[in-house]
């Protein structure tokens, strides 16, 4: 068997001190990202008791989920709750059914006008919910809408509309436009090329979307609050009575807002980057 | 002269005419409605008077409110404490990614997880951290530098407050930025990077000659839609400060709820509106400077 004395390499030295400098900034960003969520965790998931002490305790010493269940019965968290999963739910149907279409168009013709679309739809991302809510909380006073999961949900799907629209339009351009001709010499129409073919393969994109929409949905709370009263979502809610509220209150509530973010969009990783990827083309 | 051709394939040549336009008709109808109609009611409500007269008078009050010129300042102060910050974190994130480490895309799963975290939620992370008797002061205290709490969230102490919602927002909204970075450096392409690297250009050089003149499309998008970002801040305000920090955002908000007047709150939309559409115009500009450089 070879032996292999490492020599003293000034170039070798320079690289693995590169390398670990490299990791060491890596896992530097990593901590900064991650340590906050630690500690809210560790907030929310301790006894009431042990929010109020001082100083805390450096490490956890008590698990308990006294604060999450004191928020779950708070009054209102759990109608609320209710409410942002409708609302979410709403929104994903309504864009990806308005949305998806406008993606499969932009995938596949070119067309006149197909520019102007595009900028359109950039656009809109520039203009801010706050302007879009208060202007439209007075037309949805006028149509009876005020105040209704709907209404709520109409103004995320506006939101949500251009990323669904432009998320959609980059998977549907990932599937071979090969298969859906061969579909189509062999026997299917269009449609049926589409169903058959086009949306098997783009179906785990499309869900990743529907994710996508989901979280931007349920973490919007500034249109939520101004259009509704009684019909609360769930950030909404924390919202309107946040200064009021006790520590234990708020930190259970963004703990318990933040949880199923973490998974959805541990769901999505892989797409995360395709899904914005599109916006700088 | 086409109608001869045959049924079926004037059909489909029928459809691909028409066909795009029918699948986009319904996005670009509540694009429109959803959009283009709160502008105009934007405008009703914040000129008009209840008797449908021409006013300034809502703007006046706006403009003459105490918190008008704070929340302006502080929007405007917030904008350039933060962006630069998130640019610069993201970039080097970006750059991370070139350097081919082991786990690298749990690293970026990593960085991108406060991408799906609210701004309410992030600034109740914050508090929990910042608040007098926070982790903040627990650990400063166990590590001996403090003897009593520090409000960091007071009003007496502005210069910490302020920090203290400059790095929650850096925490919450870096992930945006860092991504669409991400994305365009993987455009470039490769082989421009290893021909730097055989002609011997070091790391600074590369970074510097290479990367950031190709990524400069990106970091303009990134720029502009983070700008446009920051004229909303408003929910890690409320929870980090309540109302003793006012944001332009913040006072729409106070202005249509608490204080019960739609007009005034309008006014605030307007503004904020003026503000991004500035923006706009310059985001256009971006668009154009890129198909450009991509027809050259």
């Amino acid at each position: 068997m070879m032996f292999h004395v490492p020599r003293f390499n000034p170039a070798r030295v320079h690289l693995a001190l590169q390398r670990g400098l490299t990791y060491g900034l890596a896992l530097l960003l990593s901590i900064w990202v991650l340590l906050p969520i630690v500690v809210i965790a560790v907030a929310g998931l301790s006894t009431r008791q042990a929010i109020y002490a001082w100083p805390k305790a450096l490490s956890p010493e008590t698990f308990s989920l006294e604060t999450l269940t004191f928020f779950l019965n708070a009054h209102g968290v759990l109608s609320a709750t209710w409410n942002s999963i409708a609302v979410a739910l709403l929104t994903l149907v309504l864009s990806l059914v308005i949305g998806a279409p406008a993606g499969y168009a932009l995938a596949r013709f070119i067309f006149p006008g197909r520019d102007a679309f595009k900028v359109l739809i950039l656009t809109t991302r520039a203009f801010p919910v706050v302007i879009l809510s208060i202007p439209l909380a007075v037309t949805f006073i006028q149509w009876g809408l005020y105040d209704t999961l709907f209404a709520v949900a109409l103004v995320h799907t506006a939101l949500a509309l251009p990323f669904t629209i432009l998320i959609t339009s980059s998977i549907f351009v990932a599937v071979p436009r090969d298969l859906e001709e061969a579909a189509q010499t062999l026997g299917c129409d269009r449609l049926q090329a589409f169903v058959r073919v086009v949306l098997p393969i783009a179906l785990p994109g499309l869900a990743a979307a529907a994710i996508f929409t989901f979280v931007i949905s349920w973490n919007e709370v500034f249109a939520a609050t101004i259009l509704t009263l009684r019909q609360r979502t769930l950030p909404a809610h924390v919202l309107t009575v946040l200064n009021e509220s006790p520590l234990p209150f708020r930190f259970a509530g963004g703990l318990f807002m933040i949880m199923p973010a973490l998974v959805f969009i541990f769901f999505i990783r892989r797409y995360l980057f395709n899904l914005w990827g599109i916006t700088t083309k | 002269m086409q109608a001869k051709v045959g049924g079926h394939k004037s059909v489909a040549r029928g459809l691909a005419a028409t066909g795009p336009y029918l699948l986009l008709l319904p996005s670009a109808l509540f694009l429109l409605v959803f959009f283009a109609w709160p502008m105009i009611q934007a405008l009703l409500v914040a000129f008009q008077t209840k008797e449908g007269q021409f006013t300034l008078e809502y703007f006046r009050r706006m403009t003459g409110d105490l918190a008008f010129r704070d929340a302006v300042r502080n929007t405007l102060l917030l904008l350039v404490a933060i962006v630069p910050v998130q640019i610069v974190l993201a970039l080097i994130m970006a750059l991370l990614t070139l350097a081919r480490l082991r786990g690298s895309t749990l690293f970026l799963y990593v960085w991108a997880i406060p991408l799906g975290i609210s701004d309410l939620a992030a600034g109740i992370v914050w508090l929990a951290i910042f608040t007098e008797r926070g982790y903040l002061n627990s650990w400063l205290s166990g590590l001996g530098f403090l003897a009593e709490p520090f409000s960091f969230l007071s009003y007496e102490n502005p210069l910490s407050l302020f920090l203290a919602v400059v790095v929650a927002e850096v925490w919450r909204a870096t992930a945006i930025v860092m991504v669409i970075l991400v994305a365009g450096l993987q455009m470039i392409p490769r082989d421009y990077l290893e021909a730097a690297e055989v002609f011997g250009a070091s790391l600074w050089q590369r970074v510097r000659h290479v990367i950031l003149p190709l990524l400069r499309p990106s970091l303009q998008v990134a720029l502009i839609l983070r700008t446009i970002f920051a004229f909303q801040v408003f929910a890690v305000i409320v929870a980090l400060a309540g109302k003793t920090m006012p944001v332009l955002a913040g006072e729409a908000y106070f202005w249509y709820g608490a204080y019960q007047n739609t007009n005034v709150a309008a006014a605030y939309a307007l503004l904020i509106l003026i503000l991004s559409i500035l923006n706009v115009i310059l985001y256009l500009r971006v668009v154009r400077v890129q198909q450009e450089e991509v027809t050259l």
